[in-house]
């Protein structure tokens, strides 16, 4: 079968989900959704189609699989945050994917030669950092939950830089590298570990000092193991070396817990991570593990099969007071396993694998290094920033307010993250394109 | 470096195979214990969505219903208020507080889901509604025993002798249960104590019932044995009076109840010994949280309690036998526990379990739960039961209850009078009546007390409410 009618077809199960999700939830809530909500799934629908046509013509080579995932995952979001919120923030959810598409499709025609990317280099690593520095600067940046991730001036724009800045950092690391990567690994080699001349090392040893910062200045650890491990990722990939990762795990690790001990605000996530129960910390003002203990009743509550869509409380019945904080962005993964389970919520971290197996495969068939390393570090950022969130979640690690790429609400991360399969989508176009590669 | 990506990839599956067991450690392995976990307040979210079912008194008045409150969840209202809140209880929604049969029978009145919602659950959700909850109560008497205590602190229990049935459990002070955080305390009574189920209350004379059943089932006595009634005699050292120290001399144990002679008493309590006594005091359900169909939080088991409010066996050395049989010592007991003992000598001496439901009617008008009558113990012979009750006609008909020797009801009530001093200086008492009617065939029991009474004796202040109760309920038909 030709390439993108596979990825018509794959589009086949998001419209099955969308359409029995948006059912489900509509005959559970028909008494307060009007029927003219249910528009809004096809719509959606409509637009998956035309993104698709669109694919077809631009980049006809392209993986088939990564956009039908992208819509199983989009869809299900949207069906998870109608049956959370009700269709204000489901049909505002629909408008931030049409922006999303609409960037995609800009991306894809205004970088159709990705490479060109490698000449501002400089100027996108300049803008990524400033976009990190940004919630920090006063009156424009806001602090939630003592971390500080989104950028509000009133009127203009409101939204979250570290969504834009992962991409950014990415893309340079993976143009340095290609550059660097030979000279990394030809320094001498003591105690069978390579020691890369300082010269070179001193841009890598500038990325734990950027982790360091965002942890500092960010008071956030999962966004900082996020950037920097997608950026270990980038340099073992490039390097073949597993002592590079291993000291900068560790140089991370020690750095992580120096701040961590001298920095309240990580060490009161530190302290909620370890004991959600305690009582005195599930009453605090302060410091509260009020979210992150309810968010583990409300998985609790949804066993092995969940118990339907829309069925997780999440606010304190007959009250305008939440039960589940934040249960459409940071917490939207607890209320997937409340709704539809343990198979549910191990369903769609199964989707995410797959997604991210495209990218690697991508990376796999990529003909040019900086191909590689760009599709190896974007496909490692959305997988450590699931990780990152539903880890949270589910307290495998402290938790950190980031989205859930696709599913979650949020007008930042569906455009950062719609950029982001746009670039893969190019370097996949490229590499999968039959004859001699196009230098 | 595609080996390094293919590495990489392997690390990625590793952490998210880390997801997955994690995610399941809170939906499977932790399940029980989370949900379980006192912060988590799902389940009771849960059950605000429920229409629980109602209660009604035995002539159909509703005792309990829920209304809408908005939201998809409901909430309870009360509509007869006061005068059921001992017995029926509330549910508060906002404090997540519950007492009385709302707690004992909520497995009950919150129901299971049925039917459509039972199979598509997982994705349909559905209303679930709970069963009707029909109580024994009598709505005519109940009435009555609020008019009569009339803001006194007291309690009436009445009891159907052959069922167990619980016709009249009111108790002052009371709460309204549409409101249970306001209500007012009443001589140093919590307002939302039940003191028919927790009232420490000594029960005096009327525990002279019990010593007369264990002296003639235990064959050591008749109603005719002779024994000395003189005042004052030594009990455990200290002198015991008999009411005005009169002196009666040698007396038939009949004469001896009739007149409730205290120093008579004692000798038979003291020639019976703990062991006897205790073991007609099990019998009667004493040392036993009572078997009622009540959250055993709101009872209190009636027996000797020392120190303070710790229950001590009867064969202590601490217990004085002599005075425990004239309802003196250290006994505690409650209104219901000396009801109990009223309807066992009424059932010809067998005591049956008590209890306020009937039955339980699920939402389709099937009855779910028929509450049969069954038998709680074997106290006495039926013989010791009859001559028992003769004695007790005698107390109303010449004795200390004549009170209660109310037409129509003349020479067919059997009863016991009590009067438990419990503040010596200024002679308050604890004034009650045990009884019950019709002598022939009797058809209910009833308790009544009246608490801190000035100068109050049984036979003054509780027999003739007793007598009112009895003559309503048996005017009623049971």
């Amino acid at each position: 079968m030709r390439v993108r009618n596979r990825e018509l077809l794959g589009l086949i199960p998001a419209s099955l989900l969308i359409t029995a999700g948006f059912a489900a939830v509509f005959i559970q809530r028909s008494n307060v959704l009007a029927g003219v909500s249910l528009t809004y799934g096809a719509i959606f629908l409509g637009l998956c189609v035309v993104a698709h046509i669109f694919i077809r013509v631009t980049l006809p080579y392209a993986d088939p699989y990564i956009f039908p995932l992208v819509a199983v995952l989009a869809c299900f979001g949207l069906v998870m945050v109608y049956s959370i919120d009700g269709s204000t923030l489901a049909r505002q959810q629909a408008q931030w994917f049409v922006l999303g598409l609409v960037l995609f499709g800009g991306t894809v025609i205004v970088f159709r030669d990705y490479r060109k990317l490698e000449r501002y280099r400089y100027l996108i690593v300049l803008v990524s950092l400033a976009l990190l520095v940004l919630p920090r600067i006063p009156h424009i940046g806001y602090e939630v939950h003592g971390a500080y991730l989104a950028v509000n001036i009133p009127g203009v724009v409101a939204f979250q830089p570290t969504e834009f800045a992962k991409v950014g950092l990415v893309v340079f690391l993976a143009s340095y590298l290609r550059d660097t990567r030979q000279v990394l690994v030809a320094g001498p080699r003591i105690l069978g570990v390579t020691l890369p001349p300082l010269k070179h090392f001193g841009p890598l040893l500038l990325l734990w000092g950027v982790a360091m910062v965002i942890l500092i200045l960010l008071h956030d650890i999962g966004s900082s193991l996020m950037f920097y491990g997608g950026m270990l990722a980038v340099l073992y990939v490039a390097t073949n070396r597993l002592s590079f990762v291993v000291i900068g795990l560790i140089a991370f690790g020690i750095g992580a817990w120096y701040l961590g001990t001298h920095i309240p605000h990580i060490d009161a996530r530190v302290q909620e991570w370890l004991h959600p129960f305690r009582a005195s910390l599930y009453n605090s003002k302060t410091a509260s593990s009020y979210q992150l203990a309810n968010a583990q009743f409300t998985q609790a509550a949804g066993g092995l099969f969940g118990q339907g869509f829309g069925e997780s409380v999440v606010y304190i019945p007959n009250s305008t007071y939440h039960w589940l904080p934040a249960p459409d962005t940071d917490m939207i993964y607890a209320v997937v396993v409340g709704d539809v389970g343990l198979f549910g919520g191990a369903a769609l971290l199964f989707t995410y694998l797959i997604l991210v197996a495209r990218g690697f495969k991508t990376a796999v068939l990529a003909r040019d290094s900086f191909s590689k390393l760009m599709a190896t570090g974007l496909s490692t950022i959305v997988a450590l920033q699931v990780f990152v969130i539903v880890g949270g979640v589910t307290r495998v690690i402290p938790l950190t307010g980031v989205t859930l790429p696709f599913v979650s609400y949020g007008g930042s991360s569906i455009l950062a993250n719609f950029v982001l399969v746009a670039l893969l989508l190019l370097v996949s176009d490229r590499a999968r394109r039959p004859g001699p590669a196009v230098r | 470096m595609n080996a390094s990506i293919q590495k990489l990839f392997v690390v990625v599956i590793l952490l998210f195979a880390l997801l997955v067991v994690w995610t399941s450690r809170w939906t499977v392995f932790d399940a029980t214990g989370l949900q379980n976990d006192p912060l988590n307040r799902l389940g009771y979210f849960k059950s605000l969505t429920v229409e629980r079912g109602r209660i009604f008194a035995d002539d159909g008045t509703v005792l309990a219903k829920s209304v809408k409150a908005g939201g998809g969840t409901w909430s309870r209202t009360y509509p007869q208020g006061s005068l059921y809140a001992q017995a029926v209880g509330y549910y508060d929604a906002v404090y997540e507080q519950t007492a009385g049969l709302e707690q004992s029978r909520s497995s009950q009145l919150e129901g299971t889901p049925t039917g459509v919602s039972s199979v598509f659950g997982p994705l349909g959700g559905g209303q679930q509604v709970g069963d009707d909850v029909y109580t024994t109560l009598d709505p005519k008497a109940q009435e009555l025993a609020r008019t009569l205590l009339d803001g006194r602190a007291g309690s009436v229990v009445a009891i159907v002798p052959q069922t167990g049935a619980i016709a009249v459990m009111y108790s002052n002070p009371s709460y309204d249960d549409n409101d249970p955080s306001s209500c007012t305390n009443l001589q140093g009574i919590g307002c939302k104590t039940n003191l028919a189920t927790q009232g420490f209350l000594p029960p005096g004379s009327t525990f002279k019932v019990v010593t007369t059943t264990a002296a003639l089932d235990s064959g050591r006595y008749t109603p005719n044995s002779i024994i000395k009634g003189d005042s004052p005699i030594t009990v455990s050292g200290a002198p015991l009076e008999n009411d005005g120290d009169v002196s009666w001399g040698p007396v038939t144990l009949t004469e001896a109840l009739t007149n409730s002679i205290n120093t008579v008493y004692a000798q038979v309590g003291e020639a019976l010994g703990k062991q006897i006594m205790s073991t007609y005091m099990h019998r009667f359900g004493f040392y036993s949280t009572p078997p009622l169909d009540y959250p055993a939080g709101q009872m209190i088991a009636s027996g000797e309690r020392y120190p303070l409010t710790k229950l001590l066996p009867v064969t202590s050395d601490l217990v004085d036998v002599g005075r425990m049989a004239i309802g003196q010592d250290k006994l505690a007991v409650t209104p219901l526990q000396m009801a109990m003992v009223a309807a066992t000598v009424a059932n010809r001496g067998t005591l049956m379990t008590p209890r306020l439901t009937a039955k339980v009617v699920n939402p389709d008008g099937v009855i779910v739960d028929h509450v049969k009558p069954t038998v709680y113990s074997h106290v006495m012979k039926p013989s010791v039961a009859t001559e028992l009750t003769t004695m007790m006609t005698k107390v109303v008909e010449e004795g200390t209850g004549t009170a209660a020797n109310l037409a129509p009801l003349t020479g067919e009530v059997a009863g016991k009078t009590g009067t438990a001093t419990v503040e010596t200086g200024s002679v308050l008492d604890d004034a009650w009546f045990i009884g019950f009617a019709p002598v022939s065939h009797p058809q209910i029991a009833v308790a009544v007390v009246l608490t801190h009474i000035a100068n109050g004796y049984g036979g003054v202040y509780a027999a003739p409410i007793a007598a009112q109760e009895m003559k309503t309920l048996l005017a009623e038909g049971l």
